[in-house]
């Protein structure tokens, strides 16, 4: 019980000191650690063997290890640092074996005192036991054998001393009966009276009887009781005799009894009478009694005697002999009774006047604990020696008590230490896994590095030999072929577009990976971009018959600082979706600034879902920006409260009224390579990056990107991003930004009244968007009724006027009407808006004069302002710009130009030269940037530069920099004289690198270049660069 | 009978030309490089080839000599001679060596000595591969060049 109750209290214990253990083991590890580091850290790892010391494994150290092996010393301080993590381990479990043998040996310690102590207590106890109980029988049977003297000395003095005696046997009897609780040791007193032969006669007379012998009565002691004094034979004839003539009513037989004529008792008697004193015989078995029983005998003497009297005088002066049994037996027996503890210990006495073989008085032989205590009894005669033996009488009982207290100490120590050893070992194991973790970390790291890496490797080395195909089939198509063959150039070509395009966007999901994707910063015109896109996309929406629209608030300002490209590509993206998927109905791109939007939320919360563009229901675009994080920050206007700050937040959608993304997979339609069903991709194509990729440039472009989308109703896809404002000062207001237009030509029509009839407003919008793009007014009506009242009977005169295809078709004879009424005023001009080609039908229009022109849609700004011009005779100048063909213009751009080039490998001098000298330029080669600074100085000879990067000696930016350096004075000087042609001031440098990663567009700029080609040439970047320098004549 | 010489030399060369391609030995600016030949200079390709080969193999000795020097190799001016050697290779369209230079380079940024000796093995290998047959291809081009020579008047007279 006890042994469980100390094991739960250690336990509790355990538990307790658990939590501080850790604690305190912790913090000496880190402390250690740390010291350690310090040390590594100053020492600066120029001793290896101080990292055995410094590695107690905390990652910090780890990790700015990983960077110092790398560079250093590669492997050997990992196999240091292993080797010693396992030396520290087999530390620690010797430590742990050594922690449970030590408190093995403080228990057993433990257990060995508290059991001898325990021995020692119970020693102390039976000593005193022993001691008391001989103190007590010594007593007692002092005071039985001061009584017996006492009554020797009654005897002398009323026997002996009168004449006649007084005391007879019958007196004796009565007296000694009565007195015998005063004598308990005794079981009865004789008197023997001294007699000499010479009076025997006499004294037999006297008394009556014949002095017996006692030696047969000692032979048969058993017969008790029909023991007869007629059967003991008389004695026989002795110098003195001594017979018994008193006894007490116990021991009446011995009456007559000769006590000289007994071995034992005449001992007795003689040293009696010799000493003076009470002598002890040797303990015999008592007559009739059987027991075992001494005799105490006294001499009585005559006269009072001195005590130095000598043995011979008180032979002489002996009277007789007094003589007490004592029944040692029961008197022990008596006395143990009346003490406490009697069970517990078994006494014996002994007589131990011979040595050798001492003789048992008392005891019986019953087993004890084999430790015993002797105690010497003094029983008044110095002849004999008395001993008494105590022992328990049970074994000693086990040591309960030092077993659990020691056993408890042990287990509560042990459990400790295992508590303490399972932590350090758990934060062993917990060490080790996150090294292994840090390792796969690591290398799961370096994987998605390398799956990148070689992804843009792969990329670009398709890309390259992608050009070469798509080049030589550029080539192959200016050359005569048949139709057939044309065919199959073109469909090559196409393939091969794809793949190029397909291949960059892999290159852009790779680069987006490895985080090197970067934005440029440029001034932009939002507008051009979106009506490229239109371009890009009206045939392919034209066949299909799906209206495309575009319009753009008036809150954008015209110029916009960001990356086109991206921008773009986004856009691109979304619409070539949104084209893939539409059937029937319209695609229809809308751009707002974000606290436009936000407003009309307020303003109009719900809007029919009639109001579209093409009459098709679509999905709703609020919806699509319901989880945009900056709109639901505090309130409604949330982080765009701000506009008067330079940045510009537009929310651009786009919406169609395709088939819609199934529902079960819109929430995966971000994730890259996903599409909505194995099946699209084979019958549209695309990898299904599109969307993430996009989702990723409208996230680097602080923006956010949504949708919603109902099945077989359409998608609305919703983008937010941020630009900053490119216009000089916005707050000038749209007819500057209009004006900083000139390609359009607008201000040929500032001025100019339209009309337009459509019954959808939405659509109205964007016609009325792209007509004020080009100053013109523009009126809404709804339909041809109430355009002819209003162009009757309208205050400004209207000279255009713009007819929805579904106005004009629906009845002929009204359509009619309008076109003879309007002929009465000054005749407007007629525009009809149609779909596409195919599905207006000229027939069924009056082919009178004027026949109205047809408008196929998407409109676009530079489109409309074409066909104004054309249709209402305003000047043609030819504004169209064809792109001539890169090579081309660049002959057209590099003819007799003085072009340096600056290159150490002698090979890409004469490449290099020779394919600018196949433009036309007029090339001169040097072969080191000290030649280069040697040949352009200011004011320079040569038009431009093409300067490589990797030289020996000075490298391109080296000598690029220097060469501004000169120019600069130059400058100044010039600007002293005030006459310097500052065209030859500085000259356009253009840096050749065959790695095109090495040198970044930025570099460039910074040590003072122009931009950069790479090597070998390609015409079209060629182009590109080039004709930033030299202006097109 | 010259004429159709002239058309199998055609075939020959361009057989040639295609099997190089087909093996990576040579790239598209190989192609453009003769774009480059025109009237004006005509043996434009064959002089760039001289000079590439002049400098290479001075090249390709410099290193040798570097690597050999057992006890201080320049791994530096190993890799200045290296992005030389590359910077023309990739300039002529030598695909196969322009690669095996950028394994050479990669060696010597690690300073790996074995690796180095053996991407300069590959090197001359793949050298003296790239010179044998551009040689051949030289010959078929100067026999053509003699057979269309030779054609020109028959087609005259014709």
């Amino acid at each position: 019980m006890s042994l469980i109750h100390v094991v739960g209290f250690g336990l509790k214990v355990g538990h307790l000191l658990w939590v501080p253990c850790c604690l305190i083991v912790s913090f000496i590890y880190l402390n250690w650690f740390n010291c350690n580091l310090g040390i590594n850290h100053n020492h600066n790892c120029s001793n290896n063997n101080k990292w055995k010391m410094g590695f107690l494994g905390d990652y910090d150290g780890k990790v700015w290890l990983n960077n110092w092996w790398e560079k250093n010393l590669g492997n050997t301080c990992k196999q240091y640092y292993y080797k010693y993590n396992s030396l520290r381990r087999s530390w620690w479990r010797k430590l742990w074996h050594a922690y449970v043998v030590f408190w093995i040996v403080i228990s057993s310690s433990r257990f060995l005192h508290m059991s001898s102590e325990a021995t020692e207590k119970r020693k102390e106890s039976l000593v005193s036991l022993c001691d008391e109980r001989a103190r007590m029988l010594q007593d007692q049977f002092n005071v039985s054998m001061n009584h017996i003297q006492a009554m020797s000395i009654l005897i002398s003095t009323f026997h002996h001393a009168m004449d006649p005696s007084a005391i007879d046997q019958k007196t004796f009897a009565r007296y000694t009966e009565r007195t015998a609780f005063e004598r308990p040791l005794t079981s009865g007193v004789a008197y023997a009276v001294r007699v000499l032969h010479s009076e025997r006669e006499q004294f037999e007379k006297q008394q009556g009887w014949t002095i017996k012998r006692m030696d047969t009565l000692e032979q048969n002691p058993v017969q008790e009781d029909d023991f007869a004094l007629e059967a003991l034979e008389p004695s026989p004839i002795q110098e003195e005799y001594a017979p018994v003539i008193f006894a007490q009513e116990t021991i009446k037989h011995v009456i007559s009894v000769d006590v000289l004529s007994g071995k034992e008792d005449r001992q007795n008697v003689l040293r009696a009478r010799e000493s003076g004193k009470g002598v002890l015989t040797a303990p015999f078995r008592l007559l009739k009694t059987n027991r075992l029983g001494v005799i105490l005998t006294f001499a009585v003497y005559k006269k009072e005697l001195p005590s130095n009297a000598t043995p011979d005088e008180r032979i002489q002066a002996t009277d007789g002999y007094l003589g007490g049994v004592f029944d040692i037996e029961s008197l022990v027996e008596k006395l143990l009774q009346q003490l406490a503890s009697k069970q517990s210990v078994i006494v014996n006495v002994y007589d131990t006047t011979n040595h050798t073989d001492p003789i048992a008085m008392y005891g019986s032989d019953v087993l004890g604990d084999e430790f015993y205590h002797v105690s010497t009894l003094n029983f008044g005669d110095p002849f004999r020696k008395h001993e008494m033996h105590c022992r328990f009488k049970q074994k000693p009982p086990w040591p309960w008590e030092a077993i659990h207290s020691s056993v408890g100490m042990l287990v509560i120590a042990v459990l400790i230490g295992y508590i303490l050893y399972a932590t350090v070992n758990r934060m062993f194991i917990s060490e080790d896994n996150y090294n292994e973790q840090m390792e796969l970390k690591k290398r799961a790291q370096a994987a998605d590095v390398a799956k990148s890496q070689f992804l843009a490797t792969v990329s670009h080395e398709i890309r390259t030999p992608m050009n070469g195909v798509l080049g030589m089939l550029n080539m192959l198509m200016d050359t005569d072929l048949d139709v057939t063959q044309q065919e199959y150039v073109r469909t090559a070509q196409g393939s091969g577009k794809a793949l190029v395009s397909l291949i960059n966007e892999v290159l852009d999901q790779a680069k987006i990976d490895s985080g090197k994707l970067e934005l440029e910063a440029v001034v932009f015109d939002l507008r051009a971009i979106l009506d490229d896109v239109l371009l890009l996309f009206s045939e392919k929406s034209q066949g299909k018959g799906v209206e495309l629209a575009v319009y753009v608030s008036d809150e954008v300002p015209e110029q916009l600082i960001g990356d086109p490209g991206r921008f773009r590509q986004i856009i691109t993206n979304l619409m070539g979706n949104s084209i893939k998927f539409t059937e029937k109905g319209h695609i229809f791109v809308t751009i707002h600034l974000v606290e436009e939007v936000v407003h009309s939320i307020e303003v109009e919360p719900q809007s029919t879902s009639k109001d579209t563009l093409s009459g098709y229901p679509v999905a709703d675009i609020r919806r699509s920006w319901e989880g945009f994080k900056a709109f639901s920050q505090e309130g409604p206007l949330g982080s765009f409260s701000s506009p008067s700050s330079e940045l510009v937040n537009l929310i651009v959608s786009v919406e169609d009224t395709g088939v819609g993304i199934p529902l079960e997979a819109q929430s995966r339609i971000f994730t890259p390579f996903m599409q909505v069903d194995p099946s699209i991709s084979r019958k549209h194509g695309g990898t299904g990056i599109g969307l993430s990729i996009s989702k990723c440039l409208v996230g680097r472009m602080n923006g956010e990107i949504g949708f919603v989308s109902i099945p077989n109703i359409g998608s609305t896809f919703t983008f937010t991003a941020v630009f900053t404002n490119g216009s000089p000062n916005s707050k000038e207001g749209r007819s500057q930004q209009i004006n900083n237009q000139p390609h359009l030509a607008s201000s040929e029509f500032h001025g100019t009244n339209a009309l337009v009839i459509d019954p959808r407003p939405i659509r109205a919008k964007v016609s009325r968007y792209h007509l004020q793009r080009l100053d013109i007014r523009v009126e809404l009506v709804s339909d041809l009724d109430q355009g002819l009242s209003l162009i009757t009977n309208g205050n400004s005169a209207i000279s255009i006027v713009f007819i929805e295809q579904e106005v004009w078709d629906r009845d002929s004879s009204i359509s009619l009407h309008f076109v003879n009424n309007t002929r009465k005023v000054d005749p407007p001009k007629l525009f009809i808006l149609v779909n596409s080609n195919s599905s207006f039908r000229a027939s069924s229009v009056n082919s009178g004069d004027p026949f109205p022109v047809v408008i196929t849609k998407p409109l676009k700004a530079s489109m409309l302002a074409v066909t104004l011009q054309r249709a209402m005779g305003v000047g043609n100048r030819g504004n169209t710009r064809n792109v001539e063909l890169p090579s081309l213009s660049l002959q057209h751009l590099l003819r007799g130009r003085r072009i340096l080039v600056v290159d150490d490998n002698s090979v890409n001098r004469t490449v290099a030269a020779g394919a600018l000298k196949k433009y036309g330029a007029d090339v001169v080669c040097v072969s080191s940037g000290k030649d280069a600074i040697s040949k352009l100085k200011p004011p320079h000879q040569f038009d431009a530069c093409f300067m490589d990067i990797q030289m020996p000696e000075m490298d391109g930016f080296e000598a690029t920099r220097r060469i501004r350096e000169l120019e600069h004075m130059a400058s100044i000087e010039a600007s002293m004289d005030a006459d310097g042609n500052n065209s030859k001031l500085r000259v356009p440098i253009l840096a050749m690198t065959a790695d095109v990663m090495q040198a970044t567009n930025e570099e460039c700029l910074k040590s003072g270049m122009d931009g950069y080609v790479s090597k070998p040439f390609e015409a079209e970047q060629l182009y590109r660069e080039v004709s930033r320098f030299f202006p097109t004549s | 009978m010259l004429g159709l010489g002239a058309d199998l030399l055609w075939a020959d060369m361009n057989r040639l030309l295609g099997f190089l391609f087909h093996q990576g030995v040579l790239d598209e600016h190989f192609l453009q490089l003769h774009h480059l030949q025109d009237e004006s200079s005509p043996s434009f390709v064959s002089e760039v080839l001289n000079i590439y080969f002049h400098e290479s193999e001075k090249l390709l000795n410099n290193l040798r000599s570097l690597l050999m020097d057992r006890d201080f190799s320049d791994y530096n001016k190993m890799a200045i001679h290296l992005n030389q050697f590359m910077g023309s290779s990739s300039s002529i369209g030598a695909k196969r060596l322009t690669t095996v230079c950028l394994a050479f380079r990669a060696a010597t940024q690690h300073s790996n000595r074995p690796g180095c000796l053996r991407a300069l093995e590959m090197l001359q290998h793949e050298y003296c591969y790239l010179k044998n047959k551009l040689h051949e291809l030289f010959q078929i081009e100067q026999q053509r060049a003699l057979a269309a020579a030779a054609r020109y008047p028959l087609q005259n007279n014709q």
